[in-house]
């Protein structure tokens, strides 16, 4: 099932200035009771967008119009706990294709690539600018070019270069999932299987 | 052969590499696959889009835990999206051939608790689940981590998933553990030293005597947290306790088998000189009993220590504070004496038998505290009938608790089990976040000592006072 493709993406971006943001942010597990991957992203930071009575809690950034855009910007250890792929899911439903933060919980980060959102991680300084630029101007735009393997800050030209392996590159850019690769591998596997343990 | 000193951890992961791929993941092959309700269903769906099946359906078991309900399970399940994912459940595993320990299975119970009580779970294998506490298993020597739904897809159709190998880590721990310290505060001590995300990118080994004389659910405890300090996973050597642990379980090798298998499992340990690109050592007599104040499982300390200034934490000041108004505590703030509301015992952390035993010792001829609302929930129905079986049954009922049916319950709080908004409880679960008990909800996790010691005082009680 091959997803978007992804090379350039020009856009706002979205500030999260918090560390340790976990899946059960993201998503909590009272929400986990779907068996379709679409609809998540209504319940997105749920606890933190809404109060108890559903009222929308105006101090959060995404109850705050001035702020839109594909790029959601998190503080280090952004994902950490839960494996929920939901937590992907509903970051991709509610409009993201890319987050940034200085430092990805690994889980989060595989299912983030899995679905065609592309994680960025970039360093504490070059973190703490991007937070600095949209505190400055809340429409700043950001341009993150996975051709190039770089973050710009458009404004300012600021730009920071980011790793990923070149076969996760490679599927992003072209919309292929590893699914397709692992079925390809088939006679591989089963040849594999004769020399375990198990 | 090569004489090049290995880690167990490289010698388990290289033996289930299928192909290399060249700057990207490697294919690793998996020995063992678990599944429950909650992040299996959109694999399946799938599946069924693209047109393929599962390839290996006997390397794969199903159990229903996370949303299953803790009372009245011979009843329908309540709750309609609940019972559609356990519908959901049934029906892919009997089109797929998969097998499923549902709800009234008496083989049912939290994934990580039933793997390793009926022996699915041995030394050396690569084994995974959608659920981030497979880190459990590492307790046998295994490579055990959780994974995403697209991942359970993966090892569903081709019983391979993609990773790239993360680095190493040794921790080191010698020395005797202390009076009421127990295997639970050892994961909590080393995740308030190193921080939440102290170990992301590598996998774990945890060494040396403390674990060396740690029983095998000991063990399980320790490598279940190691997904809390951020690694991938954590695991220990297997030895004469795992061995021991393992035999006459009902699906262990047997007989011959049971030969074979041990003459492998001896050769699974870290060779001396082998390298790691991480080693941490600690001393037994720096643990006391643990218990966590913030809102992620590295703000924990000692519990007769104070609130840690901020300056002391690891995490950002902004983070620690956001953390400390969710709790309504105050920096330097004394532990002890505290009021606690709830009491939770159980979840895949500590929902066996040791930890309902070592629960016992502490309410056995005293009375649960009037203000505790307790919820004990045995980890399976094998735990549930030990509890009946050893009279921790009677202790508990004698003391004023009850028992509930086997779940992930107040853990995650997918199901009834929720603590109210504002509430304090004392967890034995693995994450404290925010509203991960309930909206609102206030964690405080602990050992079963500690929460023990809160069951019958109603407060922040240091259990070495009450053994």
């Amino acid at each position: 099932m091959a997803y978007d493709t992804f090379t350039i993406l020009k856009s706002t971006a979205v500030p999260l200035p918090i560390e340790n943001v976990d899946t059960d942010q993201i998503i909590p597990a009272r929400f986990l009771k779907a068996t379709k991957r679409e609809g998540f992203g209504d319940n997105l930071f749920r606890d933190w967008r809404y109060n108890a009575d559903n009222t929308p809690k105006t101090d959060f950034v995404l109850n705050n119009s001035i702020y839109s855009g594909k790029i959601l910007v998190g503080g280090k250890n952004f994902g950490s706990g839960s494996s929920r792929e939901h937590a992907a899911w509903a970051i991709y439903d509610y409009g993201f294709r890319c987050v940034i933060s200085s430092f990805f919980a690994d889980i989060f980060k595989n299912n983030a690539l899995n679905i065609g959102i592309l994680p960025v991680t970039v360093s504490a300084e070059f973190l703490d600018k991007i937070f600095k630029s949209i505190e400055a101007n809340a429409t700043a735009e950001f341009e993150v070019n996975l051709v190039e393997q770089t973050v710009s800050i458009i404004a300012t030209g600021e730009k920071e270069s980011f790793v990923i392996n070149g076969y996760k590159k490679h599927n992003m850019i072209n919309g292929f999932d590893d699914i397709d690769y692992l079925q390809s591998m088939k006679e591989e596997i089963k040849s594999f299987v004769a020399t375990t343990a198990y | 052969m090569s004489h090049i000193p290995t880690t167990l951890f490289d010698k388990v992961w290289d033996a289930h590499v299928v192909r290399k791929i060249e700057d990207g993941p490697d294919v690793l092959f998996i020995d063992r696959h678990f599944i429950h309700e909650v992040t299996s269903p959109v694999a399946f769906l799938g599946l069924q889009t693209r047109g393929i099946s599962v390839m290996f359906p006997e390397r794969t078991f199903a159990t229903a835990d996370h949303n299953t309900p803790t009372l009245n399970q011979h009843l329908p399940v309540e709750d309609p999206l609940s019972a559609n994912q356990l519908k959901a459940l049934e029906e892919n595993t009997a089109k797929y051939g998969i097998s499923h320990w549902g709800l009234n299975n008496p083989k049912n119970g939290i994934v990580h608790v039933v793997g390793p009580e009926n022996g699915i779970t041995l030394p050396g294998m690569t084994i995974v689940c959608g659920d981030s506490h497979t880190s459990t298993h590492g307790a046998f020597g295994a490579i055990a981590f959780g994974i995403g739904t697209s991942e359970v897809e993966m090892v569903l159709s081709s019983q391979c998933i993609m990773q790239p190998k993360p680095k190493k880590m040794r921790i080191t721990i010698n020395g005797k553990l202390g009076k009421g310290v127990v295997p639970k505060d050892v994961p909590l001590f080393i995740l308030s030293q190193i921080s939440a995300s102290g170990a992301t990118g590598y996998f774990i080994e945890f060494a040396g005597e403390v674990f060396e004389n740690m029983s095998m659910e000991g063990r399980m405890t320790v490598c279940n947290l190691s997904i809390e300090m951020g690694a991938r996973g954590g695991m220990i050597a297997p030895d004469e306790t795992t061995y021991n642990y393992l035999k006459g379980r009902e699906k262990s090798p047997k007989e011959e088998a049971w030969n074979q298998s041990l003459a492998y499992w001896q050769t699974l340990k870290t060779d001396a000189g082998a390298v790691f690109d991480a080693e941490l050592s600690f001393h037994a007599n720096e643990i006391e009993p643990q218990i966590t104040y913030g809102t992620n499982p590295g703000l924990g300390t000692g519990i007769s220590k104070n609130i840690p200034l901020a300056n002391a934490v690891k995490d950002g000041e902004a983070s620690y504070k956001k953390s400390l108004a969710y709790m309504g505590f105050a920096e330097n703030e004394k532990l002890i004496g505290k009021q606690v509301d709830y009491v939770f015992l159980g979840s895949c952390t500590n929902g066996r038998i040791e930890d309902f035993r070592a629960f016992a010792t502490i309410v056995k001829g005293r009375k649960k505290a009037d203000n505790i609302t307790a919820w004990l929930v045995p980890g399976s129905h094998i735990v549930e009938a030990q509890i009946k079986e050893e009279g921790i049954l009677d202790i508990l009922t004698e003391a004023g608790f009850s028992l509930r049916q086997p779940g992930c319950s107040a853990c995650l709080a997918m199901n009834d089990d929720k603590i109210p908004a504002g509430k304090y409880a004392v967890s034995t679960s693995n994450r404290n976040f925010e509203g991960r008990q309930g909206p609102g909800a206030r964690t405080l996790l602990a050992s079963p000592l500690v929460a023990a010691a809160a069951a019958v005082t109603g407060v922040i009680t240091d259990p070495r006072d009450l053994l």
